[in-house]
């Protein structure tokens, strides 16, 4: 098994899945809450992803880090190396890979809490802030639960785009599907089941999880009057 | 502290809100059928929906004046709204429901402002319970306690008390009256229920289409109603177009007849001529079977009838009668079966002179502005 693959997916996911929250909600929020007329082009750009070719999105996130691009150069001259074939990138590529993993569930979560309960906490002195906090999160909690495990396990399985930024470094950017890819390569069929296994077993159980939890949340909903 | 109001909103293409008034502190009633604009109107006020034009004002202080484009934001207006659903947090317990709008204040004022006002509604042995595991009459309690408890210098009420039972309605409104003894401000009540117009307004402004239709004390606005949509709210049952025949200036009387019918009746004067074409109204328990011809009696109008149908409705019996036209009586069953009344037979409608209610036609509506 090789464990400093799973390791580094593990690490991955985490660090993917935190960054996805932090910025992740507030694209949510405004997603379900603006009147912008022109909403739906950020709300296509958030979702391509889900219908783009995995090469195509590491192929122009390769290009777009790269050492030519600004943001390759800005980043060099701060950290003193590039960006493609690190984590770093890998995070970059894997954040806008799973973004629609994390802001869809939240945005279908924030758009199914009773407009009156945002409206009587305004008209209780509370900020915008203070209601996204206190009433609006917490009502959907199994929706931002669905979200962070969504995003967590959809970055744990990533493959074309890890490939195309990460390429194959072990301990750096050699993921789990990676390292399967690569033990299949070399015909240790074993290896790659069980590794391949472990996934399997892994996506079953954060399925079920969101399976379960929104099958509560839809009994639980109707009492909420 | 007064709140004044002029402001038109238009809502779509066949509505249009358009109403200017100022009521003083206590409680004014704002009544209309559903449709009239009532929670418009109120949402309006609290900043929820922002009117098109006009001018918002709590005392001197002006909430939105599309002219100097003024428009305080609605956690700033220090308003206290009663939603028609409550709309209670159903994660927050109700002790947290209630302190929800003390943001701003420390913590243990906070929290005895919180202990007070459960204290007072009766409602302090349900602090640590979800909204969901309380009754009704106990989750209206809880979201009035949470719209008083900021201490607002206006409150408003759609419907708070529509889906309760009367005793609890009754109860509730004592709490209000009791609270408000103390703070006096402008109580906005939104309501189309006669019962809770009586029991709580000293003022009532009764809203059409979203226009002002009258406004005054709840004896003028439901006991003599101008407007039929008024009277039929009011609960007048019977409805008839008719033409002035003579009038008697002496007795403050006119003889009138129904339209499509060779029936006459006696109504109150009012200025018409003769021939002119009007509108009256009577309450369905306002009018009296006879089973015989009656004599010496002080009703003027005694009209031979016919007995068409009748249905017992819980307590009350409702006939309908063809005097000409057709007419619905309420009585009682006792009365209904010491009369003897069945299907076919033939009676006589009792009706005072001044029972009759002389309505505008519907579209006829004299604003006050």
């Amino acid at each position: 098994m090789d464990w400093s693959a799973i390791l580094l997916s593990l690490k991955l996911s985490s660090v993917v899945c935190g960054f996805l929250l932090l910025i992740g909600t507030p694209i949510a929020y405004w997603v379900t809450f603006s009147r912008w007329r022109w909403k739906f082009l950020v709300e296509s750009v958030v979702a391509l992803p889900i219908v783009l070719p995995p090469t195509v999105l590491g192929f122009y996130v390769l290009v777009g880090i790269g050492s030519q691009s600004p943001i390759g150069r800005a980043w060099a001259a701060w950290s003193g190396h590039g960006l493609a074939f690190t984590f770093e990138g890998l995070v970059i590529a894997s954040f806008l890979y799973s973004l629609p993993f994390a802001v869809q569930p939240m945005t279908v979560a924030f758009s199914q809490v009773e407009h009156q309960l945002i409206e009587a906490s305004s008209v209780l002195g509370a900020s915008r802030l203070r209601t996204f906090i206190r009433i609006i999160l917490p009502l959907s909690r199994n929706g931002v639960i669905t979200a962070t495990v969504l995003s967590f396990a959809h970055t744990m399985g990533e493959f074309g785009v890890v490939l195309m930024v990460g390429g194959n470094i072990p301990g750096v950017t050699r993921t789990v599907s990676i390292a399967i890819y690569d033990q299949v390569q070399s015909l240790d069929y074993a290896a790659a089941n069980r590794t391949a296994w472990l996934l399997l077993l892994f996506s079953f159980a954060v399925l079920s999880v969101v399976y379960g939890l929104n099958r509560k949340s839809l009994a639980v909903w109707p009492l909420q009057r | 502290m007064k709140l004044s109001v002029d402001l038109q909103k238009r809502l779509s293409a066949n509505f249009a809100l358009d109403v200017k008034f100022s009521i003083p502190a206590g409680v004014t009633i704002l009544f209309g059928a559903s449709g009239s604009g009532k929670t418009t109107l109120l949402r309006c006020v609290a900043g929820l929906l922002r009117p098109d034009s006009g001018q918002i004002k709590i005392g001197d202080q002006i909430l939105f004046d599309s002219d100097t484009r003024v428009d305080v934001p609605v956690r700033e207006r220090k308003i206290g709204f009663l939603f028609q659903n409550l709309a209670l947090f159903p994660h927050l317990s109700v002790a947290k429901n209630i302190e929800y709008g003390l943001d701003g204040c420390e913590r243990t004022p906070a929290q005895q402002l919180t202990e007070n006002i459960l204290e007072s509604f009766r409602i302090s042995a349900l602090r640590n319970h979800k909204p969901n595991e309380i009754s009704g009459g106990e989750r209206q309690r809880v979201a009035l306690a949470r719209a008083l408890v900021t201490d607002p210098r206006v409150l408003m009420l759609d419907e708070p008390l529509s889906a309760l039972d009367y005793p609890t309605q009754s109860q509730i409104i004592e709490d209000l009256r009791a609270w408000n003894a103390a703070r006096d401000i402008p109580i906005l009540y939104v309501t189309h229920s006669q019962r809770e117009v009586f029991a709580l307004g000293e003022r009532v402004i009764s809203l059409e289409n979203g226009k002002i239709l009258s406004q005054g004390t709840p004896q003028d606005v439901l006991e003599a109603p101008t407007h039929e949509s008024l009277a039929q709210l009011a609960g007048f049952e019977n409805f008839f177009d008719a033409t002035v025949v003579s009038i008697s200036n002496d007795s403050g009387t006119m003889l009138c007849r129904l339209n499509g019918a060779t029936t006459e009746v006696e109504v109150p004067l009012s200025r018409v001529e003769v021939g002119s074409k009007i509108r009256i109204a009577i309450r369905a328990g306002d009018i009296i079977i006879a089973g015989e011809f009656p004599r010496a009696l002080s009703a003027r109008n005694i009209v031979p009838a016919r007995i068409i149908s009748l249905r017992r409705e819980g307590t009350m019996v409702i006939a309908e009668i063809d005097a000409g036209r057709s007419f619905e009586v309420h009585l009682t069953p006792g009365a209904c079966e010491s009369l003897g009344l069945k299907p076919e037979q033939q009676v006589w409608l009792v009706i005072k002179t001044h029972s009759w209610r002389l309505v505008a036609a519907r579209m006829v509506s004299v604003r006050q502005r």
